[in-house]
C-alpha cells in the first residue's frame, strides 16, 4: 500500500511558518481584552509546612490591585482531576488551585492577586504575607515514606506489571546482574512560558479560555464540571503554542483560578508565567531510581528481568496520575524477549515540585535502565554487547507480539517490526568495526573517547478515537476540523496533506482547525504521538467520504458517472474525456449538502515505532565536558507523512534527550529549595551542544492497524539518548557500568575520571 | 516608581510616542504600548534571546534594556523584516530549511541572526554557531536554523 503519493510521503514546506515568520503569530502573551486584569500567583516559599495564616491587607491597598484570593474563596472548587491512569487511591493526593492547609513545594500557589497591571500584580504579591509552620522534608524518593496528611503517607500506590515465571528464571539462571540506576529531574521547558485568558462573554453566557493547549476538549469538559457549568457554556480557544513535550496544555491551578476569576469579576482575567514560575511550578518529570536485576543464560539470553523501581512524583498527583510509572514498568522490555518479567514501581511524593509526562514519558527512564542492563550482561559474560543485543531481539516473525500486560488501558501488542535489520542498516551506517578501532587507536593515543549503541521501541497513536469533519465553503476553501491540537509539531502541514492525497485539491488549499472546542464536539488532543496516526486515519476517513459525496453531487449536475470525474486542484474534471469542469466553488454553491462529511477512527492498540541510536563523544579530562563528535538515529516510521517533519521531530528530540544526559537538572538544597530557577542554572543544549545528526529514516514495518501504515514521530529522537550516552562514556573511560546517573554532568564526568 | 515618562520608539522607520514608567522593560514597551506582538518573551532574564530586537544595527536582548533608554533609538523587528509579501531572505530560508517548529523562537533567532549577518556577511562557519548558540531553541535542535542561516547568507551577499 505506501507508495509515495502526490502529498503524502513529500516533504513540502509548512503551511504554519509564514505567519510565525512575520511576527503575525498569536501566542497566549499576544492575546488581550479590554479591560482585562492581570493575575499574578504568590507561591510559597516553603518546600513543606503548615499553612497558619495570609494576610493580604497591605497588599490590597496597593493602588490598582482589584483583589486578593486564598483557598477560602474558591473552597466549593474540586481539586483538579487525572486525565489518564487516574487510580483510585491517588486521588486523596490531588492538588486544589490554592493550598488548603499545607504547603508541599516551593512554588505552590497559595494566592491569587488581582490588578489592573501585570507590574502593579507583581509588586502587590510581595507584599502578601503568608505565615507558614515549617515540617521536616522529604526528597528522596527511595527512601523511608513520610506524612502526606494526616490519613495519608508518601507512598501513594505500587503498580506492578509481569508475565511469566520470575522466580523460576532466577532459579535456573547461569547468572545474575543487578544494576542500581537514577534518572534525574527534569523536562520540557518550551520557550513559551504558559498562559490563561479568561473571559466571560455575558451576553451569551460563555465562559471562554484562550491559550489553551494540548487537550482543550478534556479541559474544557472538566473546567465545566468544577465551575458548575453546562460545557457547551464553557470554550476553549488554542491560539500558537510555543513547544508542548508533554507538559503544556495539561490543567494547572492558575488555569482554573483564571476561569473562576472571570466568573466572579466579570472581567477578562490574564495570566503568563515568568520563567522562575514556569521552572517551579509547571510539571517536572523523570525522576526515578531504578533496581534492576537481569537472571541470564550461559549463552547471555535474557531469561527474565525483575525491576523495582521508585518514582519521585513530586508534591501532589497531578492530571498525569500514575501515567510515567505505568509506561516506564510497561515498556522497560523494549525490543527483547524476555520470557520473564515483573516491574514494581513505588509512586512515591516528595517536598518538590509536581510532575507530569515529559516527552517519551516513562521510555527515556526506562531505556536508559534497560540498556544499561543489557550493555551490564555483555560485559558480564565478555560477549560483545551488540552481538548480546542480536541474540536477545524480537524476530520480525514473532510479530504482533503480545507482552502480556496493559498500559494506558490498551494491551501492549507490538503490532510490526523488524528489529535486527534496523539495528544492522545502523550499525553499516556508522561503519561501527571501524569506528571502535579508530577509537581504540585514540584511546591509546590518550584521548578518552568512546561510542555507545541503544535500542528502543516506540508507542504511539493512542486512542481510543479521533473525528474529523472535512467542509468545503461556498467559496471553494476546504476546511479540516478536528479536535487535536498543534504545538508546533506540523500537525496543519501534515493533516492538509493526508486530505489532500485523498481529495485531490492542493494542500496549500486546505486549512485545518484544530483546538477550537466550539467548531467540533469532540476530541482528544495532541499527546502521545497519536495526532498523524489516529486524526491522520480520521481525515482521510472523512475525505474519501467528501470525495464520494461530491464528485456523486458533481455527477448529477455534470450528466455523467462519478467514476468519470476527478478532484483536480480547485475543480471537478472529467477522466473520460474533454468536456466541461466545474469548479469546486460552484458545486458547494448548488449542492451545499454534500459539502461536508466526517470521519471517525476508533483504535485500541497502539502503535509501536523503534530505532537505535550510534553515538560517538570525548571527555575533556580539564573540564570534564562531553563533546559529541558523531550522532546517527536509525527510526522506523511505519510511513512518514512528511520526512522532513519527521526528520525535524528526530533531532529537535534528540537534542532535548541531550539535556537530559548532559546538562539539565532540577537540584534541590537539603530544605528543598529549588536551585535550577533561571535559564543560568537550568543548561539547556545550545547549537553549539547539539552535532549535526545523520537520520536513516525507515518504513519496514507500516503498522497494520491504520490505512497508510502511520507510526508516530514525536519521541524517537530523544528516547534512548540517555541509554547511549551512557554507553559511549563508559566506552570512553574503558569502565563498563560506569554511568549509573543521568545526567551525566561536568563536574560527575570529573568524579568518574578521578575514581580510577 | 509610577511616574512616567514621555519617549519616543522608533520601530521599523514608525514612530511611537509613549508615556512609560522608568522600569518598563523595552520589550513590554514594544509589545504591550506599541501594539507589535512579534518580538516574544522567553525568560525576562537576558539568556534565551527571543525577545532579541536590533537596536542602532545591534542585537540587543529587549527584555534587558528599559525603554526609556532606547528613546530616539531605531529599532528594528520582525515585523519589519518582509517587504510586503516578499520574505527576507532570512524568513525564506527559515521555512526553506524547516528552520522552526513551534515559531516562539524563530523572531529572535531572526533578528540576531540578520543583524550579524549585516555586520558580518563573510563571517566563518565556527563563529556564525557561536553567535547562533546565544539563542536557545527548544524544538529544532538547532540543526535546521544553522542550514537556514547558512543559505541565508548566501543569498544576502548576492544582494
Amino acid at each position: 500500500m505506501p507508495v509515495k503519493g502526490k502529498f503524502v510521503g513529500r516533504s513540502v514546506p509548512r503551511l504554519e511558518d509564514r505567519p510565525l515568520l512575520t511576527g503575525q503569530g498569536r501566542f497566549a502573551g499576544d492575546i488581550s481584552f479590554p479591560g482585562q486584569w492581570h493575575m499574578r500567583i504568590v507561591r510559597s516559599p516553603v518546600a513543606h509546612g503548615r499553612l497558619k495564616s495570609i494576610d493580604a491587607k497591605a497588599a490590597l491597598t496597593f493602588p490598582g490591585v482589584h483583589a486578593i484570593w486564598t483557598h477560602a474563596d474558591i473552597a466549593d472548587i474540586p481539586p483538579i482531576g487525572f486525565r489518564l491512569t487516574g487510580l483510585v487511591e491517588l486521588e486523596a493526593y490531588r492538588q486544589t488551585a490554592l493550598a488548603q492547609r499545607y504547603v508541599r513545594y516551593v512554588g505552590e500557589p497559595v494566592a491569587a492577586v488581582f490588578a489592573t497591571d501585570p507590574y502593579i500584580a507583581e509588586d502587590a504579591a510581595d507584599l502578601v504575607e503568608i505565615n507558614i509552620a515549617p515540617l521536616p522534608v522529604i526528597l528522596d524518593a527511595a527512601g523511608q515514606p513520610g506524612p502526606f496528611d494526616e490519613h495519608h503517607d508518601t507512598e501513594t500506590s505500587v503498580i506492578e506489571k509481569k508475565s511469566g515465571d520470575i522466580d523460576a528464571a532466577f532459579r535456573v539462571a547461569e547468572t545474575v546482574v543487578a544494576l542500581d540506576l537514577a534518572i534525574g529531574r527534569h523536562s520540557g521547558v518550551p520557550m513559551e512560558t504558559r498562559g490563561a485568558i479568561a473571559r466571560y462573554d455575558e451576553a451569551n453566557d460563555v465562559l471562554e479560555m484562550h491559550g489553551a493547549a494540548k487537550v482543550p476538549h478534556w479541559n474544557r469538559d472538566r473546567l465545566a464540571l468544577m465551575l458548575g457549568r453546562h460545557p457547551d457554556k464553557v470554550q476553549l480557544y488554542e491560539g500558537h503554542v510555543g513547544g508542548g513535550f508533554g507538559i503544556r496544555g495539561e490543567m494547572y491551578p492558575e488555569d482554573v483560578l483564571v476561569c473562576a476569576a472571570a466568573l466572579k469579576f466579570r472581567k477578562p482575567i490574564k495570566w503568563i508565567e515568568d520563567r522562575r514560575e514556569h521552572l517551579i511550578a509547571a510539571n517536572h518529570s523523570r525522576q526515578q531510581r531504578h533496581r534492576i536485576r537481569a537472571a541470564i543464560d550461559k549463552h547471555g539470553r535474557i531469561l527474565g528481568i525483575d525491576d523495582e523501581f521508585f518514582h519521585d512524583n513530586g508534591a501532589y498527583m497531578r492530571t498525569h496520575a500514575a501515567t510515567v510509572p505505568d509506561l516506564a514498568a510497561a515498556m522497560l522490555p523494549g525490543p527483547y524477549r524476555i520470557p520473564a518479567y515483573r516491574a514494581r514501581a513505588h509512586i512515591r511524593l516528595t517536598n518538590k515540585t509536581p510532575c507530569g509526562t515529559y516527552r517519551s514519558p516513562g521510555r527515556y527512564e526506562s531505556t536508559f535502565v534497560r540498556e544499561r542492563l543489557i550493555d551490564a550482561i555483555a560485559a558480564k559474560t565478555g560477549i560483545d554487547a551488540i552481538e548480546i543485543r542480536r541474540r536477545n531481539l524480537i524476530d520480525k516473525s514473532a510479530m504482533p507480539y503480545s507482552l502480556g500486560f496493559s498500559t494506558l488501558g490498551t494491551d501492549i501488542v507490538y503490532d510490526s517490526g523488524d528489529y535486527a535489520k534496523l539495528m544492522d542498516r545502523l550499525l553499516e551506517a556508522a561503519d561501527w568495526q571501524n569506528m571502535r578501532e579508530a577509537l581504540a587507536r585514540r584511546r591509546a593515543a590518550g584521548e578518552k573517547v568512546g561510542a555507545g549503541f541503544a535500542m528502543f521501541v516506540e508507542k504511539s497513536g493512542l486512542g481510543p478515537y479521533d473525528k474529523v469533519r472535512v467542509e468545503v465553503s461556498p467559496g471553494g476553501t476546504v476546511e479540516v476540523i478536528t479536535g487535536v491540537a498543534s504545538i508546533g509539531q506540523g500537525v496543519e502541514t501534515a493533516m492538509a496533506q493526508i486530505c489532500a492525497e485523498t481529495l485531490g485539491v492542493d494542500y496549500t488549499r486546505i486549512n485545518v482547525v484544530h483546538g477550537q472546542t466550539d467548531r467540533i464536539d469532540k476530541g482528544m488532543g495532541a499527546f502521545a504521538s497519536r495526532v498523524t496516526v489516529m486524526c491522520g486515519e480520521a481525515t482521510r476517513m472523512a475525505s474519501v467520504k467528501l470525495r464520494d459525496a461530491m464528485l456523486g453531487a458533481a455527477a448529477e449536475l455534470m450528466q455523467t458517472s462519478p467514476d468519470l470525474l476527478d478532484i483536480v486542484g480547485d475543480e471537478i474534471v472529467r477522466t473520460g474525456g474533454p468536456g466541461t469542469t466545474m469548479k469546486l466553488a460552484a458545486l458547494a454553491t448548488a449542492r451545499p449538502d454534500a459539502m461536508t462529511a466526517e470521519g471517525e477512527f476508533k483504535s485500541s492498540h497502539m502503535v509501536y515505532p523503534y530505532g537505535a541510536h550510534v553515538v560517538q563523544l570525548k571527555l575533556d579530562t580539564e573540564t570534564g565536558a562531553v563533546a559529541i563528535e558523531r550522532y546517527l538515529v536509525a527510526f522506523d516510521i511505519g510511513k512518514a507523512v512528511n520526512p522532513m517533519l519527521v526528520e525535524g521531530q528526530i533531532i529537535g528530540g534528540l537534542a532535548q534527550g541531550l539535556g537530559g544526559a548532559l546538562f539539565e537538572e532540577f537540584t534541590y538544597t537539603d530544605g528543598g529549595d529549588p536551585l535550577a530557577v533561571t535559564f543560568a542554572d537550568y543548561l539547556m543544549p545550545t547549537s553549539r551542544e547539539v552535532p549535526a545528526v545523520e537520520t536513516f529514516l525507515s518504513e519496514d514495518a507500516p503498522s497494520p492497524l491504520n490505512t497508510y501504515g502511520f507510526k508516530g514521530a514525536g519521541e524517537g529522537g530523544i528516547t534512548p539518548v540517555g541509554a547511549a550516552i551512557a554507553s559511549a562514556i563508559d566506552d570512553a573511560l574503558q569502565r563498563p557500568g560506569a554511568v549509573t546517573q543521568l545526567p551525566v554532568t561536568p563536574w560527575r564526568v570529573k568524579a568518574l575520571l578521578r575514581t580510577r | 516608581m509610577s511616574e512616567k515618562t514621555a519617549i519616543t520608539l522608533n520601530i521599523n522607520d514608525r514612530d511611537y510616542s509613549i508615556k512609560t514608567e522608568p522600569r518598563r522593560t523595552l520589550v513590554d514597551a514594544i509589545r504591550e504600548d506599541c501594539g507589535q506582538t512579534g518580538t516574544h518573551i522567553g525568560c525576562e532574564h537576558g539568556i534565551c534571546g527571543a525577545c532579541t530586537v536590533i537596536v542602532n544595527g545591534e542585537p540587543v536582548r529587549s527584555c534587558l534594556m528599559f525603554a526609556v533608554q532606547a528613546d530616539g533609538a531605531r529599532i528594528r523587528t520582525v515585523e519589519g523584516l518582509a517587504q510586503g509579501d516578499k520574505l527576507h531572505p532570512m524568513q525564506q530560508a527559515f521555512m526553506d530549511h524547516h528552520g522552526l517548529q513551534c515559531g516562539f523562537c524563530t523572531p529572535g533567532f531572526l533578528m540576531l541572526a540578520v543583524s550579524v549577518l549585516e555586520r558580518e556577511p563573510n563571517i566563518g562557519d565556527d563563529d556564525l554557531i557561536d553567535v547562533l548558540s546565544s539563542n536557545l531553541c527548544r524544538c529544532t535542535g538547532y540543526q535546521n536554523i544553522i542550514k537556514a542561516v547558512r543559505a541565508a547568507a548566501k543569498e544576502m551577499r548576492k544582494r
